[in-house]
């Protein structure tokens, strides 16, 4: 059982997308549950709409309501123009209960220190994930809220304000892999349509940016996870170093024990730099990159849906021809043209719209998240610098690491001007 | 010094005004001590007549025991500091000497010589007996080898034959002249020694006087060590023989204090503590302030104390004193003895009982030189006033001195050795590296100061195996070099140039150096022709059964698959507590340290998988950019991705110096520690050879009973002449086995001593 007081959620807060919140419907989840596999979230709303019957209301929610959520957002015709908040990926434990496990197996291996450094290095990995998962499902919400359309939903609103279980009904084996068939069709079809001409410039060029964009930005988050296990693995390197010198000095009876409790005493030291580092880094710039993958993968949907629309107008036009040609059902065909072709248009405007805010978030949010990135590793070297100094370290490493404090200020700077 | 040495005479109850006058003397002398030579002469005459006088109640025993110290206090005095006058009192000290010579043998000399010829050597304080006597000589010899040495070193032998004659009786008068001989030798090396260490405050009487100042001296003046086996040539050898008896020595002087107690204790409480105490207090804390030697004079302050307490602790003193005395001046020789000194001391005394028979002829002359020289000096560790018991204080003492000592050897680097150049010579797969080997070094024994071969790895190979050959069995820890690899080598051959080839040569060319550099640090391996021949001739024969592949390698393999067997099989019961302790921290260290390797191995492909991952993610931010769209922001990747580029080049620099200054170094001691256990091993193999003598002893004893109940008296006789035989090899082996634990003993403290420096080198450079 886990659960997460508030302070720090303070700082952990829209990490990954800037949120112009209003004041009108404010909902954050204070608190948390971990039951097995189950992850019970408590979503506090504080509003002053009228469609909701008090200002202030708290449910417990489940990572599958808001997966149900999302899918009925994304099944209603309406808001086909608009990009969906991508849903918040589900609650993984696995990987450091894995560890855990590990861990235990070799504890026979290891000194009682250092298994409980490793212990609590896990447990400070579990709990981060923790608290990753609880803002990814508050961001998912509060990008919800703030949307002029999506935030009038009706289901977000019961989701919101029924204080019963929800109780979702699970998707069952035929649904799943109807989904999965369906993305299947949907990938056929997007192939099938990307012949369609585009008639807009502005889509065409939005189309062609979002998939190379989306690319790269899967490359970088892909390269990003490596790069902060690598981290990771180094602070683990770090603790065992520093235990097997720390007992090396246990044994060693001559003047060598201070040396190597100093030594030992760097490693942890640099274990606790190194460990942050990778931390804030998957904070910052890992969780940045993958969310924004997903959030472009919303807005690739969004155009495949327009471009769905497209060739639908486009069937419907030759359906009109054929109808004219027979000249039967001609009537009924110039309706469904005309639907479609509304259809298209609507989808069109809100598109580009939802599309140039998603710019603009975009492009805040990957300053912001940069900036604190960039703030925390100069804090990081700096520390790692003062750390070798105080080791008696006349590094030259730490020599390169102001140089890269004195790269990242410039990053940092350069920032500002953005 | 000169003003201490005045002191002596006072060994009569009076003596304490005299005392007090001299201190006023030594007052004035010490604050003008450059225009000295008139001064001094009026005021060294009162101990000289002092002298005179104590030579008439010479019948007494305790008057003989209490005259060497006060003669040879007061000769060094005069002889130093008025070189014109020095012939009167000197011949007149000559004189003396002879008489109490005689008187000496004739008191002492019957009173211990009883116990000496019954006693075998077994016992320890049989040894004490006759250490007892000869020391007492020892004394008066060097009274007279000291003047000897002052007037003319070409009279010397003369002289002192003419003295040991006059004893001229039985056992004593042939360890007389020996140790004669031996001490005629001794001044001249301490002569030659201090010289050019330029003592030039009191040359002369730091010689006599205080042979322990030298090493005292040796912390202010350069090259302790290297003074005492430069200068004098052929001393080096005498030293070098002496090489392993020397530590053996010092626990004879120890375990001497025993029955030295008990002697003089009683025979000559009231004068012979007294002044002895007297002088050696203010000696040492005069020479110590002089000298700021800052462990000494710590260790001095207690000195007080038990002087106080009463005339019987004191003689016990004076003789913890030389005890400790012997230590630095062992250290003067080879470096490391005194540590094991301590080391020693703790021990059961049987031990060394097979030691002591071959040095008890050598060890009176350090005694004596202890004695002559302590008594003065008196150097500080006196703690330990109350007996033997308390060895271990002392030794820790000891230790500490002799980290300090080594730590100024370490800091000299007589021989410096580099490795550089690392150059592929041939083609295919017959070709190989060569690195070039340049010496730079102060030892006169090289030709010249600097020096430079080339040399192929099988040749670093190949001197390895000539001298763990050599001195492996002996106990020494012999350095190991780099593993052969022949895949890291196969692929330098084969020619690619890529960065892991590269890497394998520096890491190979640094292991060699430091491997190099441990074989010339090594006071004895140093010592080597073959070390000298690898170092300095320009062609070396090729070192064939280095080969992994050839007929010896193959020999190799199947010995040491024999030795592993023979390992398991043989059970040692060790009796020495050191051994099983030193094992034990080995084998776990070297737990610790491959431990320690395999982390710091994964550490490292850690940080190569992140300086990757940092470049991957580089690149990829760098494309991210070029996509993105808004100006700023792609800007902005972009720079990013330059950081992260740079931020990859310093994780594969650290990468790089994870592996050089702390893995390789790591991987060194891993190595190291091999050794060390094979010395181990050797020790055990002796051991086990002594057993299996023995055993077999013990069989040829049992027929020899048989036949004698048979009585088959021809075949007995041949069992006599075996059990004779092999009596002389258990003896034989005993030997080898107590000198090989000796120098595995040596060994380990001066690799631990080794490894406490070295373990500043991670620290001194960059790890993180």
């Amino acid at each position: 059982m886990t659960s997460i007081d508030e302070s720090n959620k303070e700082k952990l807060r829209s990490v990954s997308v800037d949120l112009n919140n209003d004041a009108s419907l404010l909902i954050d989840i204070p608190d948390a549950l971990c039951e097995r596999d189950k992850v019970k979230f408590t979503v506090h709303t504080k509003t002053t709409l009228s469609s909701f019957q008090k200002p202030e209301f708290s449910v417990p929610r489940q990572h599958e309501d808001f997966i149900w959520l999302h899918d009925t957002l994304v099944e209603t015709e309406d808001y086909a123009g608009l990009i969906i908040p991508p849903a918040p990926p589900k609650p993984d434990f696995e990987g450091p209960r894995e560890k855990m496990h590990k861990l235990g197996e070799g504890e026979a291996t290891m000194t009682k220190e250092e298994y409980t450094k490793m212990k609590q290095e896990l447990e400070a990995e579990y709990l981060a994930v923790f608290k990753k998962t609880v803002q990814v499902h508050e961001v998912f919400l509060q990008r919800l809220s703030s949307h002029p359309i999506l935030s009038k939903d009706r289901n977000f609103q019961i989701f919101l304000e029924y204080d019963q279980d929800l109780s979702v009904r699970r998707k069952n084996a035929k649904e799943m892999f109807g989904g999965f068939f369906k993305n299947m069709v949907k990938s056929a079809d997007e192939v099938l349509i990307s012949g369609i001409k585009e008639v807009d410039d502005f889509f065409e060029q939005e189309k062609t940016f979002l998939l190379d964009y989306y690319s790269k930005i899967k490359d970088s988050t892909a390269k990003a996870e490596k790069m902060t296990r690598s981290h990771k693995n180094i602070a683990d390197d770090y603790i065992h170093i520093s235990a097997t010198l720390n007992s090396l000095s246990a044994e060693d009876s001559t003047g060598n024990k201070k040396n190597l409790e100093k030594l030992s005493d760097l490693f942890e030291k640099l274990r606790k730099v190194e460990g942050r580092v990778a931390s804030d880094q998957e904070l910052k710039l890992t969780e940045l990159l993958r969310y924004y993958m997903r959030d472009i993968q919303a807005a690739k949907d969004l155009l495949y849906r327009r471009a769905r629309a497209l060739a639908d107008y486009e069937n419907s036009n030759k359906a009109l021809d054929k109808a004219r040609l027979k000249s039967k059902d001609i009537p009924q065909a110039e309706e469904h043209q005309q639907h479609c072709l509304q259809k298209f248009d609507k989808l069109s405007e809100s598109g580009k719209k939802e599309l140039t805010s998603f710019k603009g978030r975009r492009v805040v949010a990957f300053r912001k998240n940069l900036i604190e990135m960039a703030e925390l590793e100069i804090k990081h070297a700096k520390q790692d610098y003062t750390h070798n100094i105080s080791g008696l370290f006349p590094l030259k490493p730490s020599c390169s690491f102001c140089l890269t404090i004195f790269d990242l200020l410039e990053f940092f700077f350069f920032f500002f001007l953005l | 010094m000169a003003t201490s040495s005045e002191r002596s005479p006072p060994p009569f109850p009076d003596s304490e005004d005299q005392d007090v006058l001299d201190t006023e003397d030594v007052a004035g002398r010490d604050s003008d001590e450059d225009d000295g030579g008139d001064l001094f002469m009026s005021s060294s005459n009162p101990p000289l007549t002092e002298a005179d006088t104590l030579l008439e109640p010479a019948s007494q025993p305790s008057d003989v025991l209490m005259k060497p110290p006060a003669d040879i206090m007061n000769d060094p005095l005069i002889e130093p500091i008025s070189s014109q006058t020095e012939n009167k009192p000197a011949s007149e000290v000559v004189s003396e000497p002879s008489d109490d010579f005689v008187d000496l043998t004739n008191n002492i000399g019957v009173t211990t010589e009883s116990a000496v010829a019954e006693i075998p050597l077994d016992e320890p304080s049989d040894d004490f007996v006759d250490i007892l006597g000869s020391e007492t000589e020892a004394q008066r010899e060097e009274v007279v080898v000291t003047d000897v040495t002052v007037e003319a070193a070409a009279d010397k032998s003369e002289v002192t034959s003419g003295v040991t004659e006059s004893p001229g009786h039985g056992k004593i008068g042939s360890d007389a002249e020996e140790e004669a001989q031996e001490t005629s030798t001794a001044p001249i090396i301490d002569l030659g020694a201090d010289l050019p260490a330029s003592n030039t405050q009191q040359p002369p009487v730091s010689d006599k006087i205080a042979d322990p100042l030298v090493d005292l001296l040796s912390d202010v003046s350069p090259p302790p060590a290297a003074d005492a086996k430069k200068p004098s040539g052929a001393t080096i050898d005498l030293f070098e023989d002496e090489g392993r008896d020397l530590f053996a020595e010092p626990r004879q002087t120890k375990s001497a204090k025993l029955p030295q107690k008990s002697l003089f204790g009683e025979a000559d409480e009231d004068l012979f503590g007294e002044p002895l105490g007297a002088i050696s207090k203010k000696t040492v804390n005069k020479e110590q302030k002089e000298k700021s030697v800052t462990t000494k004079a710590a260790a001095a302050v207690p000195t007080g104390g038990p002087l106080q307490d009463g005339n019987p602790t004191e003689p016990a003193d004076i003789f913890t004193e030389e005890a400790v005395a012997t230590a630095p001046s062992v250290s003067n020789t080879s470096t490391v003895n005194s540590k094991t000194n301590g080391v020693h001391s703790e021990e059961e005394a049987d031990i060394f009982s097979e030691a002591t028979v071959e040095l008890s002829l050598d060890s009176p002359r350090t005694e004596r030189k202890n004695d002559v020289m302590a008594k003065p000096s008196a150097s500080a560790p006196t703690s330990l006033s109350a007996a033997a018991s308390q060895a271990k204080p002392q030794s820790a003492a000891l230790e500490e001195l002799e980290e300090e000592e080594e730590a100024e050897l370490d800091d000299k680097f007589e021989v410096l050795v580099s490795v550089k150049d690392p150059e592929k010579i041939g083609d295919g797969m017959n070709a190989y590296m060569a690195y070039k080997v340049s010496t730079q070094t102060t030892l006169p024994m090289f030709r010249n100061k600097t020096f430079t071969v080339r040399r192929r790895f099988s040749d670093f190979l190949g001197l390895y195996e000539k001298l763990s050959e050599k001195h492996g069995p002996n106990g020494f820890i012999v350095p190991p070099p780099p593993e052969k690899s022949i895949l890291g080598m196969t692929k330098v051959k084969v020619g690619k140039e890529d960065s892991s080839s590269a890497d394998f040569v520096e890491r190979r060319r640094g292991a060699l150096e430091r491997y190099l550099q441990r074989v010339v640090n090594h006071p004895s391996l140093i010592q080597d022709p073959d070390v000298r021949e690898f170092l300095e001739r320009e062609e070396l024969p090729r070192a064939v059964s280095t080969q992994a592949l050839s007929g010896a390698g193959f020999l190799k393999m199947i010995n040491k698959a024999t030795d592993a067997v023979s390992k398991m099989t043989i059970k040692m019961n060790e009796s020495d507590v050191w051994f099983e302790e030193k094992l034990q921290e080995v084998e776990s260290a070297d737990q610790q340290f491959r431990k320690l390797h395999a982390l710091v191995e994964s550490l490292v492909i850690h940080r190569k998988e992140l300086s990757l991952n940092t470049a991957s993610f580089a690149k990829s931010t760098a494309m991210l950019g070029s996509a993105e769209d808004n100006t700023a922001l792609s800007r902005a990747l972009s720079q990013l991705a330059e950081v992260e580029d740079k931020m990859e080049q310093l994780h594969q620099d650290q990468a790089a110096n994870d592996t050089f200054s702390f893995a390789e170094l790591i991987a060194d001691y891993i190595r190291l520690l091999g050794a060390v256990r094979g010395s181990f091993d050797h020790r055990m193999k002796v051991w086990q050879r002594w057993q299996d003598a023995q055993a077999m002893l013990q069989k040829k004893r049992e027929t020899e009973a048989k036949l004698l109940w048979a009585n088959k008296p021809d075949k007995l006789q041949l069992a006599k002449e075996e059990i004779a035989e092999w009596e002389a090899k258990v003896t034989q082996y005993e030997r080898d086995f107590e000198r090989v634990s000796a120098t595995v003993r040596k060994e380990v403290v001066r690799f631990e001593l080794i490894k406490y420096w070295e373990a500043f080198l991670p620290e001194a450079k960059a790890i993180a």
